[in-house]
């Protein structure tokens, strides 16, 4: 623990400001007695894509799923600090976490697409809604599917089971499921991790593709990932932000010394 | 690789697969032991099957005389007199089906409710003492359910619930709910059925919904759906199949019970269409007459009655089945 608190100051690179869509300030979180996240104070921007990376068990997918409060559905967890989405405090007693979720959509490590068909899966988010207009919901489905593109692969069999499909389709289903609520931020855990490299190549280029309109936050292992696909990267280590800059600068000239450990595959 | 659903272990660093599993064992049966293993595992899983068989056939066979001498007639005449010899089970045979019907339509939403509530909304700490109490109702012998139901349903049934729907609700304009309520009925039978078959219903339920994996309503709520909606859309359909083998499992359990429905259900040989009507059920009948039954023909025609109750929950279970089957369809889970 000592060694921990002696960790120097993080070394942020600032944004332009204005351009924060989510914010974290001094953001801690506990699962019951044990604290998973120190302090974390990050901005990410809009319409770029930030790559969490960091050894296991450091707090990575602790904070994504803090940012659409996920987490809280786990008993005995309890946070301090903010998370501001454009500039409102997500934890507000007002904040409405239902229309949160539907603003900020996430996608898991293990897809798991419901067991029903493929259009009812993207169908899902749009229905609880409200929509029952039928046309309206075709419409929501095709858009989305061509948007997570898959529509080529899927549009002759919509009423088929989604759990037929591929893990990479059916991954990709999952974030045309999450695309049908029309999101303005993507959480991604670890999306590739199950996945062939192929898969992940399509993946990947859709997120290249989506985030000229979604501001997209991945978690990632694979390093080259992160680099291949992300605009900004923060670092994590036990529970601490320890760098957070532009990713080529991260990789190239880490301002850590644990980072660069990190990216240079001396520990972790 | 850790999922924060599941509490992780201490590891910070370090990623590999968990502990090695256990060693692994020869399956392919090449030793002598293990060829022995087989043999009598085989055996005794055959055995099984082949009591049913049996059974099937030694009920059929002793039933034979009476099927013979009424041939459908004993399925759907309702003149049952064992004085005059004369033998038909349609009574029974409804009385068996709608008892079991009411059954399954008071228990299934009470189980499935209870099932709910203890896998989704129940504290922790509250869910074993529930489910406990609730798979106590399982172990009470079904002679004290005749007896609560004789000192304490039949009265309240016969004064407060039978009026009730016949006249507050005005249900008695309709042919199910007409007549007198004397109290002990098919209805009173059904509601009996009822709390016998829930924890059946409600354990099964409740095991298949707590096996739905965490992911499947995470997904619900991270696409923005309220708690209630994450069970409806995501956690019931999921644990559809499962919660229907529980319904199969109380149905047939309703079907079979002999002595609470017997000490409630009135014993009149009778077809009404009337809920309020005292009845009968093929099992009760067959408890009541068999230590006196005077003929070889009488005895008969009760193992022939027997044989029908048999064929009655074959293809009841043979439907409720194929029912899965159609549900499963092309919906096989993905974990
Ligand atoms: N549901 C939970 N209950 C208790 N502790 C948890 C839970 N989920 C995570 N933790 C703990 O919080 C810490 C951070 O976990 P988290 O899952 O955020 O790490 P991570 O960086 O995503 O790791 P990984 O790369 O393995 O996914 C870990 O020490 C973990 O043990
Ligand atoms: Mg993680």
């Amino acid at each position: 623990m000592t060694d921990v608190m002696a960790l120097p100051a993080p070394a942020v690179v600032p944004l332009d400001p204005g351009t924060g869509c989510i914010e974290a300030r001094a953001f801690s979180f506990w699962y019951g007695e044990k604290q998973a996240l120190f302090e974390i104070d990050l901005e990410l921007p809009k319409r770029a894509v930030t790559a969490f990376i960091g050894p296991s068990g450091c707090g990575k997918s602790t904070f994504l799923r803090s940012i659409n409060r996920m987490n809280e559905t786990i008993p005995g967890t309890r946070k301090t600090g903010d998370i501001l989405l454009d500039a409102e405090d997500i934890y507000d007693a007002r904040t409405d976490v239902v229309g949160l979720r539907q603003r900020v959509g996430m996608v898991f490590q293990k897809w798991n697409p419901f067991p029903k068909s493929i259009y009812d899966n993207v169908a899902f988010g749009p229905r609880i809604n409200g929509e029952r207009h039928k046309a309206t919901l075709d419409e929501i489905v095709e858009r989305s599917l061509r948007r997570a593109a898959l529509w080529d692969e899927v549009k002759d069999r919509m009423r088929e089971s989604a759990t037929g499909l591929s893990g990479g389709q059916q991954q990709r289903l999952c974030i045309a499921r999450t695309l049908a609520n029309d999101p303005e931020v993507i959480l991604l855990d670890e999306p590739c991790s199950a996945l062939d490299p192929i898969a992940t190549q399509k993946i990947e280029e859709l997120l290249v593709e989506l985030k000229r309109e979604l501001t997209i936050v991945i978690v990632t292992h694979n390093l080259q990932q992160a680099a291949r696909v992300s605009d900004r990267t923060a670092f994590f280590f036990l529970g601490r932000l320890i760098e957070y800059a532009p990713t080529e600068q991260l990789f190239t000239s880490p301002q850590q010394e644990r980072t660069e450990a990190y990216v240079t595959g001396r520990f972790g | 690789m850790t999922e924060p659903a599941i509490a992780p272990a201490e590891s910070t660093s370090g990623r590999g697969p968990g502990g090695a599993g256990p060693a692994s064992t020869s399956l392919g049966g090449s030793s002598t032991a293990d060829r022995i293993y087989n043999g009598v595992i085989t055996l005794f899983a055959l055995c099984v099957p082949l009591l049913l068989l049996g059974l099937f056939f030694e009920v059929g066979a002793a039933g034979w005389p009476a099927l013979k001498k009424f041939g459908v007639g004993f399925l759907f005449s309702s003149n049952w007199d064992p004085v005059r010899e004369q033998f038909g089970v349609a009574p029974a045979i409804v009385g068996t089906l709608a008892t079991s019907i009411v059954a399954l339509i008071i228990a299934t939403p009470l189980a499935l409710g209870v099932a709910i509530y203890i896998a989704e909304f129940a504290p922790t700490w509250l869910r074993t003492p529930i489910a406990f109490l609730v798979d106590l109702l399982a172990a009470i012998p079904s002679v004290v359910y005749g007896l609560w139901g004789i000192f304490v349903l039949v009265p309240i049934m016969r004064s407060t619930v039978m009026p009730f729907l016949r006249d507050t609700l005005h249900l008695g304009a309709t042919p199910f709910f007409a007549g007198p309520a004397y109290g002990p009925s098919v209805l009173t039978a059904g509601v009996i059925l009822a709390i016998m078959a829930l924890p059946y219903i409600s354990s099964v339920s409740r095991e298949v919904l707590l096996a739905v994996p965490r992911t499947q309503r995470e997904a619900a709520l991270a696409l923005g759906a309220t708690r209630w909606e994450a069970i409806q859309g995501a956690v019931l359909p999921y644990a559809r199949t499962g919660i229907i083998g529980g319904i199969i499992l109380g149905l047939g359990r309703a079907l079979g019970e002999t002595m609470a429905v017997t000490m409630v259900i009135g014993n009149r040989h009778d077809l009404s269409a009337s809920l309020f009507a005292p009845g009968y059920s093929i099992a009760s009948l067959i408890a009541n007459e068999f230590t006196e039954a005077s003929g070889d023909l009488h005895l008969s025609a009760l193992m022939a009655a027997g044989f029908v109750l048999f064929v009655i929950t074959l293809i009841v279970n043979a439907i409720a089945r194929w029912l899965v089957w159609q549900m499963a369809g092309g919906q096989r889970s993905v974990a």
